[in-house]
């Protein structure tokens, strides 16, 4: 099936029509070669009778409507898979770039993967402690938990991402069966050399991959480096059991990508030129976290993404927020008081924190320290608005005590060094010492059993 | 005799077909040598238009289409109740089983057992005249619900042979009928609808029967009917999918249809988990015996999403007609109106707002229309209420799907941001929720809970209102300095938000409380709201009251008082009572 179509009906943006097609199928991968020898690759989009338009992941720079050679692969597009992948560093499109040589696949895996059987999922349950009190304490992360990390340019999220991967402890995952997939999408060489090195200095390189579609790589291919990093990650979780971390940034870059190719094909675009499936293309990334009630690996996700102009209303933090399983949202006003990880706690979220902390999981007080600080917490921010107006010299002692206690939150509780790792004790225990600044009366979201037992009266 | 045609062209679910123009709008259809499931949605002058319910990856122009010759149907019989299945009502259990943890296309399922026997019990008797809707036999579908073997609706006649009581499969014929042209038609346990008709019923009925949540916030504040409609509006993160879970798990409805569309897998799954484990207070078994669950989470096709909607509200209407009230859960609306956008998108329809068809709105209406309390044609009565989670993109309530959603319910529970950040739970906002249905289900209240329970309710809303008054000037100047009928306000309104609005889903009892806990605790907080007025009229400063702790005790009833233990209020009474009487008593001593 070696058949070659001879050059292009038209080009636009990343897309190409090519003319008198046979025989192609739906989303078939093929390669397109310039009369200079170049090679690169697209995915049929959009197949009839009598032409197929075809994206091209490298872009369409310099060619033309008579350069060029088309081939039909006869297959979607696939990655090679083995656990020998460990330790390998690909492009954006799962070709070795570290000079290693070619990966011996077990399998060719559909990046696409298909869709994960609800009755066949297991409800993730089991916490892992990531050093880190504000999400520990406040924002619990759990094993096969989708937690993106909502932030802004200049914000540490790198960081804080790294500080996770370095001090996650999952239970029951040793070097053995623990491995965390990198997934850069148009960041910058510095941040993907700031993971590198991180990764190498902590000495996990070797339990790392990463694929990188950089800054400068093309922008059709962004769309498949998740896909490759997923698949991977699943063969890994599902057919070797492992633990798997995966670090995605920047679906910002991502998804305007996807805003790139789709404004290309003259698709009617829904909020801010994104295209109406936005929402069901970030799914079928996200929905690929979790576990299954066959097997013991698990796929954790940490999506890292840019808030455009630091607003959370915006498609790409919101359609995130509607499909992940809360977020973790940094705010730059904690970061210019000079805190860090400045997690905003209030619009945190952690969803599956409920069924995975509290006697048997963590410490029996922690469902009830952690809503009472929330509580708490967003009263300091009424009291802080009406310091504003009427001074803080003219407020109530309670409302006094409560402006003590959000200081102390932030800079006690929030704040911490990057790399400082606190068990979950160490956390309630700081809990509890900043809720006793309060009177007692005012922790009415306790129980009174548990306040009777850590706040006597 | 076949109708098939080739593919023309695929665009994502949505493919084009040439080569017949046999085709009927909205019959199922087989696409491609796969034959994966799909649906004629528009014939035009060259090309049928078909959407496909499966992933089309793969597919080849040139591939056979061929007719299933008739509607995209679902298959109504015992078997649902207690199951998960996809958009088009294939069991998810069975697709497992064919193809392990994931889920692979072009699978030959059957939509129900086919041979699963069922005990039977047949009440017709030969010489019966029967028509559409009427009851033939019963079996037990779980150790909770009866289901009613029914006439098919297009056919009446007289019973001529009956199958005598016993074990059936749904394939199986238990009855025949011959109608007036004597024609006879075989009943079996199971039939055939398709998804896009409305069942019919005899007449519709006014509502007037709360749907009883154990919901306080909605119970007291912003009631449900039997046979109405409801919208829960809120950005991610709000309590969408928690309020409707609660509604499905404590809602006094006899049957719960559950659709999960376009929403996480992981909340079917803990649903799956959680309701079979759960005992349903009012019958003693499992929460999923009455439960039937349709999910198409946000990473299966988006066809089959549009297609979910309109297969859970079959399903529903079956069980009404079987003189049941049934409550349907759709969460979330908005990601089958995404469905019908990316659809239209790709039939290059003109947008009308934010890319949605023109069509949105009364697609909307006809969906809503399909709830009701209605006499059904076999004399029963039955009812289905639905409740639609609305995710408004950036939690914005101006945007299209909420706006016409807005315009066809009649209860509207508006979750709030703010409130969820502060983790007041259910974050509704009780200044711009609404339910429309406070009169017709007053009487309701009056004659089974109390006669005062309306006045109390007005009551309990009065008072929210004049904080968020009072709010207005507290942010301007602080609360210490407004005279002391207002801190009163103030400090009533704080019992009101903490210790009656907000209800823990995670508490044991706390996630369901009876209505008759409900008006004693407005009764308590007007009683404490009542005395400590004539404290403040003897010019006794509140916080003399407020440091007993009485009001904080008032606010700890929803967990001291247990839910089966009501005399307890006795006490709270005379509590209330004496915290009063002392603080006035004292300061008499003081000022003799
Ligand atoms: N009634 C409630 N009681 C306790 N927690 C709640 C309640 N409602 C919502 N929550 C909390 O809010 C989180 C988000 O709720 P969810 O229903 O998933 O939001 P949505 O569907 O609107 O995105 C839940 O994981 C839970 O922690
Ligand atoms: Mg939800």
């Amino acid at each position: 099936m070696n058949v070659e179509y001879l050059g292009l009906k038209s080009i636009s943006g990343s897309l190409v029509v090519v003319e008198g097609i046979r025989d192609a199928s739906f989303e078939e991968i093929v390669e397109i070669k310039t009369t200079d020898g170049e090679e690169r690759m697209g995915k049929i989009i959009e197949l009839a009778e009598d032409y197929a338009v075809v994206q091209v992941y490298e872009g369409t720079r310099a060619l033309s409507l008579t350069n060029t050679v088309t081939r039909l692969t006869g297959r979607p597009m696939e990655v090679g898979v083995s656990k020998e992948i460990l330790g390998r560093v690909f492009d954006g499109a799962g070709r070795p770039i570290d000079g290693l040589g070619k990966i011996f696949a077990d399998k060719y895996l559909d990046v696409n993967g298909k869709p994960m059987n609800p009755v066949s999922r297991e409800y993730p349950r089991n916490y892992i402690q990531t050093g880190v009190s504000a999400i520990d304490g406040l924002t619990t992360l759990i094993r096969g938990q989708k937690l993106p990390i909502f932030s802004g340019n200049g914000l540490p999220h790198d960081e804080l991402a790294m500080q996770i991967a370095t001090q996650a402890k999952i239970e029951g995952a040793d070097n053995d069966n623990f491995a965390i997939i990198f997934c850069a999408m148009g960041v910058s060489n510095d941040v993907a050399d700031y993971f590198r090195t991180s990764f190498e200095k902590n000495g996990v390189l070797q339990r790392v991959v990463m694929f990188l579609n950089l800054s400068n790589d093309p922008v059709g291919e962004r769309i498949i480096t998740p896909r490759c990093a997923l698949t991977v990650a699943e063969y890994l979780a599902f057919e070797h059991n492992m633990h798997i971390l995966v670090i995605m940034t920047d679906m910002t870059s991502y998804a305007e990508a996807l805003r790139e190719i789709s404004s290309s094909q003259n698709e009617i675009p829904s909020r801010k030129g994104f295209p109406g499936y936005l929402y069901s293309d970030l799914a079928s990334m996200y929905e690929r976290a979790g576990m299954l009630n066959r097997g013991t690996g698990s796929i954790t996700q940490i999506p890292i993404l840019s808030m455009p102009n630091d607003d959370i209303t915006h498609p790409i933090p919101d359609l995130t927020g509607y499909i992940t399983e809360g977020q973790i949202v940094l705010e730059r006003n904690l970061y210019q008081k000079g805190i860090y990880p400045p997690v905003s706690i209030l619009p945190s979220l952690s969803r599956l924190m409920k069924d995975g902390i509290g006697e048997g999981f963590t410490r029996k007080d922690h469902p009830d320290v952690a809503n009472q600080l929330f509580a708490a917490y967003s009263n300091v921010q009424e009291v802080r608005s009406l310091a504003s107006v009427i001074g803080e010299d003219e407020l109530g002692d309670t409302d006094k005590k409560y402006l003590q206690f959000g200081r102390a939150l932030e800079n006690e509780l929030i704040a911490q060094a990057r790399d400082e790792n606190r068990d979950i004790g160490q956390t309630l225990d700081l809990g509890w010492q900043l809720l006793k600044i309060l009177p007692r009366e005012e922790l009415s979201r306790m129980d009174t059993k548990i306040l009777d037992e850590f706040y006597p009266a | 005799m076949e109708i098939s045609g080739i593919i023309y062209s695929i665009n994502g679910p949505v493919v084009k077909v040439s080569g017949s123009r046999e085709f009927k709008m909205y019959d199922q259809v087989f696409v491609g040598n796969e034959r994966l499931i799909g649906e004629v949605i528009g014939i035009g002058e060259r090309h049928t238009v078909v959407q496909v319910y499966e992933n089309t990856t793969g597919l080849k122009v040139g591939e056979p289409v061929v007719s299933g010759q008739k509607s995209m149907s679902v298959i109504l019989a015992p078997g649902i109740l207690g199951g998960i299945f996809d958009g088009i009502e294939r069991p998810l259990k069975v697709i497992e089983q064919q193809s392990g943890a994931f889920i692979a296309r072009g699978l030959q399922v059957d939509l129900l057992d086919k041979k699963k026997q069922w005990q039977v019990e047949v009440l017709a008797r030969a010489g019966d005249k029967v028509f559409g809707g009427t009851v033939v036999a019963q079996t037990p579908e779980t150790p909770q619900i009866m289901h009613k073997i029914m006439v098919p609706c297009h056919i009446s006649g007289m019973v001529k042979t009956v199958a005598p009581s016993g074990a059936y499969t749904i394939t199986d014929t238990i009855a025949t009928v011959e109608d007036d042209s004597g024609k006879t038609y075989d009943i079996r346990l199971m039939q055939e609808w398709p998804i896009r008709i409305p069942r019919p019923y005899k007449s519709r009925v006014n509502v007037r029967r709360p749907l009883m949540t154990g919901q306080r916030v909605i119970d007291t504040l912003f009631p449900l009917a039997k046979g109405g409609t409801a919208a829960v509006p809120g950005g991610f993160g709000t309590g969408k999918t928690m309020t409707q879970h609660q509604l499905a798990k404590w809602s006094d409805a006899d049957i719960i249809v559950y659709i999960g569309c376009g929403e996480r897998g992981n909340e079917m799954t803990q649903v799956l988990e959680e309701f079979t484990s759960l005992v349903d207070p009012r019958s003693g078994n499992s929460l999923m015996d009455r439960t039937t669950l349709i999910a198409n989470t946000s990473n299966m096709p988006v066809a089959a999403r549009e297609a979910s909607i309109y297969t859970g509200i079959t399903l529903a209407e079956y069980y009404r007609d079987m003189g049941y009230h049934v409550a349907i859960m759709a969460d979330s609306t908005s990601r089958w109106a995404e469905a019908l956008r990316e659809i239209s998108g790709r039939l290059e329809e003109m947008p009308a707002e934010e890319g949605f068809p023109a069509y949105l709105s009364s697609r909307l209406a006809a969906f809503y229309e399909r709830a009701g309390y209605v006499n059904n044609l076999n004399g029963s009565e039955g009812s289905i209420t639905i409740i639609g989670a609305v995710s408004p993109q950036g939690g914005d309530f101006s945007e299209p799907v909420t706006q016409n959603t807005k315009r066809f319910v009649r209860a509207f529970l508006a979750l709030d941001r703010m409130l969820a950040y502060s983790r007041h739970y259910p974050a509704i906002n009780w200044l711009t929720s609404y339910s429309e249905y406070v009169s017709e289900v007053r009487h309701w209240y009056e004659d089974n809970v109390d006669y005062r329970f309306m006045d109390y309710r007005t009551r309990i809303i009065a008072v929210l209102q004049e904080e968020a008054n009072l709010n207005e000037i507290v942010k301007l100047i602080g609360a210490d300095v407004l005279p002391d009928d207002q801190k009163l306000i103030l400090e009533i309104a704080r019992v009101i938000r903490t210790g009656f609005l907000q209800q823990n889903a995670y508490h044991a009892s706390d996630t369901f409380v009876p209505v008759k806990k409900q008006f004693l605790m407005m009764d308590m907080i007007l009683r404490l709201y009542d005395r400590a007025k004539t404290v403040v009229l003897r010019n006794i400063p509140i916080a003399q009251l407020v440091a007993t702790g009485i009001f904080d005790e008032v606010v700890a009833i929803k967990y001291t008082v247990d839910n089966d233990s009501l005399d307890k209020f006795d006490e709270f009474r005379q509590k209330i009572d004496d915290a009063c009487g002392k603080v006035i008593a004292d300061n008499e001593v003081i000022r003799r």
